[in-house]
């Protein structure tokens, strides 16, 4: 008979062991909602170390948009990819770090699907915590991105003239933004039943909110109907404001959108997450 | 007192009646066997017992604790393993157990030592550091274990533990059962397998379309079959014929020839009958190499019961 387990020989459990570790009774206070959080965000860590191929999207994705948009576009839109690169950067940056947010949703739906959230939902903790924790660890990988974007932004020529206070300000900005968002693919993720359905749905959402913007093009030049879904996309605010900061002519009406609809995500998103992880599937 | 006790426990899935009326009463400190089919129930119960699921109707009490009312009195006094292993594939094994020490409260090195303690009463401390993806069925199994009694349970549900696994990690699982047991865990199993609730329950409720029907220790359930069987083992294959007449005519029962030339089996209602075989057979002239009687096995206390085997089959059932 051939098996395909690994040559390790199966040991003898020694009983005298055996019933001394599991005579251990000690049960520790109760993890605080933050510690409980923390862990969790210390798991995705974990295994951005054990598969670092999973860094991928925040590193090779960005730098394939800022030089194709740059270069492709650059010339014929803004005479250069130098000039087309001072508006495209801050536009790009919010585009990337919107797209890696679905990352969430699909972590969410793989975790379920693998059978560790039955675990996690029997064990005595504060029950957003898994949530909080895989996001707070998201915020990592979207400050990773962001450093690839801006770094290569500045390599090739992007100037912001509101300094490196400006680029900090309007990343600070998106990492609202984007926990904000991220709470949509968390619904997504527990509705699904694959991560690549999770996936699919999140791509048709976030399609047209990134492309129907102001990221590549100025609106004017679109017709009625496009505008109006441009001026409505949050993606355009965000993009607006993010512009704004980092070349230190923000106007408060582009953040106060941003914040708008950031609580509004929230405030509509992250109970109903919780409903759903609360009831079964 | 009682770990686990339900009155009616009602679980419906759309038109299917998963758990249809369950009344269960678990002693504690006691190993507890659920014993079914695929599509029994069995699942939908624990999941219900572990506060994963809420029950549409009747009452559920685990350790004394309301499971809708004080769901999280119970989650903190209870673990699970499910079906499926639920570790973490893309994490080392010590890194799963620290991770559930620090989500029970652990402090880091506590989380530390417990893991370590853990990972060598298991057979596991060779592989402690390799990802749980390289883990062969039975290591794994035994890590989804260590994981539930990070801080030792007062009551742990397995849900079919050892499906999949070879013999040796069944006995490993077995061996550890065994020993959380005699320290003081109640322990409520579920298993497809008569043989694992024949080795390890004190008590096997039989369950079947999300209904008990039958309960009882594995020799009450044997005895409500009734019969025992005789087997037979003889000198020479070639009076196996002249052996199943002899059988047939004193037992009034089927006699089954067994795939070895020399054995065959019939049941026998009463065991006194097999000395009167033994008697008729020598009279025959046959000799008996070996004659013992055997207890119903619980695959056919099972098939008494319902009509239909114990084992997996494809199931095309609608729910009435």
């Amino acid at each position: 008979m051939s098996t395909t387990t690994t040559p390790t020989t199966e040991p003898v459990l020694e009983e005298a062991v055996l019933r001394s570790a599991l005579s251990n009774r000690a049960r520790p206070p109760r993890a605080s909602a933050l510690a409980a959080s923390v862990t969790f965000g210390w798991r995705a860590m974990l295994k951005i170390k054990h598969v670092p191929m999973q860094l991928f999207d925040v590193t090779a994705f960005p730098i394939m948009f800022v030089l194709l948009f740059t270069y492709l576009f650059g010339g014929a839109l803004a005479g250069s990819p130098r000039e087309y690169l001072q508006g495209l950067l801050p536009g790009i940056l919010v585009m990337t770090v919107s797209m890696i947010t679905i990352y969430t949703g699909m972590g969410l739906n793989t975790d379920i699907t693998k059978g560790s959230f039955d675990r996690f939902r029997s064990l005595p903790i504060w029950r957003p915590a898994v949530l909080v924790g895989m996001l707070l660890a998201d915020t990592v990988r979207y400050l990773m991105a962001s450093a690839v974007v801006v770094g290569l932004g500045v390599a090739l020529g992007f100037r912001p003239d509101g300094g490196p206070l400006g680029v900090v300000a309007a990343v600070a900005l998106l990492l609202v933004f984007a926990f904000s968002l991220s709470w949509v693919w968390t619904v997504i993720g527990l509705r699904m039943q694959t991560p690549e359905s999770v996936m699919q749905v999140s791509m048709t959402v976030l399609f047209p909110l990134t492309f129907a913007s102001n990221v590549f093009v100025d609106p004017s030049t679109m017709p009625g109907w496009v505008q109006a879904f441009v001026d409505v996309n949050p993606i355009s605010h965000l993009t607006e404001a993010s512009r704004g900061l980092m070349h230190g002519n923000v106007e408060a009406d582009a953040i106060a959108w941003v914040a708008l609809w950031s609580v509004a995500l929230l405030a509509v998103f992250a109970p109903l997450t919780m409903r759903l992880y609360r009831t079964e599937r | 007192m009682n770990a686990i006790e339900t009155e009616g426990l009602v679980k419906v899935f759309g038109e299917t009646r998963a758990v249809d009326g369950i009344d269960l009463e678990v002693s504690a400190g006691t190993v507890y066997g659920v014993l079914g089919p695929n599509g029994a129930g069995k699942t939908t119960t624990i999941r219900v017992l572990a506060t994963l699921l809420r029950p549409d109707a009747g009452r559920a009490r685990v350790l004394g604790h309301d499971v809708v009312a004080a769901a999280d009195a119970v989650r903190g006094c209870v673990s699970l393993t499910g079906q499926f292993a639920s570790v973490d594939e893309e994490l080392s094994g010590r890194e799963n157990l620290v991770l559930l020490g620090r989500l029970l409260g652990f402090r880091r090195r506590a989380a530390d030592e417990r893991a370590a303690e853990l990972l060598e009463a298991f057979g596991l401390d060779d592989a402690a550091d390799r990802l749980v993806r390289e883990y062969s069925g039975g290591m794994r199994r035994r890590l989804d274990i260590a994981a539930s009694i990070v801080v030792t349970p007062e009551l742990l549900f397995l849900d079919e533990p050892t499906s999949g696994l070879d013999p040796r990690s069944r006995n490993q699982v077995w061996d550890i059962v065994r020993a959380l047991v005699a320290e003081g865990t109640t322990v409520l199993l579920t298993t497809q397998y008569l043989d694992e609730a024949d080795q390890l329950a004190a008590c096997i409720a039989i369950i079947d379309h999300g209904k008990v029907i039958a309960e009882g220790t594995s020799g009450q359930l044997k005895a409500r079959v009734g019969s025992g069987r005789l087997h037979v083992r003889l000198e020479r294959p070639a009076d196996r014929p002249a052996a199943a007449t002899v059988l047939g005519d004193l037992l009034g029962e089927d006699v089954q020839l067994e795939g070895d030339p020399a054995r065959l089996t019939a049941r026998s209602p009463d065991p006194e009958r097999a000395g009167a075989a033994l008697t008729a057979l020598a009279a025959a002239g046959i000799a008996v190499a070996e004659l013992t009687l055997g207890q119903p096995s619980l695959d056919e206390v099972f098939l008494a019961l319902t009509g239909h085997p114990a084992e997996p089959a494809p199931t095309t059932e609608d729910a009435a």
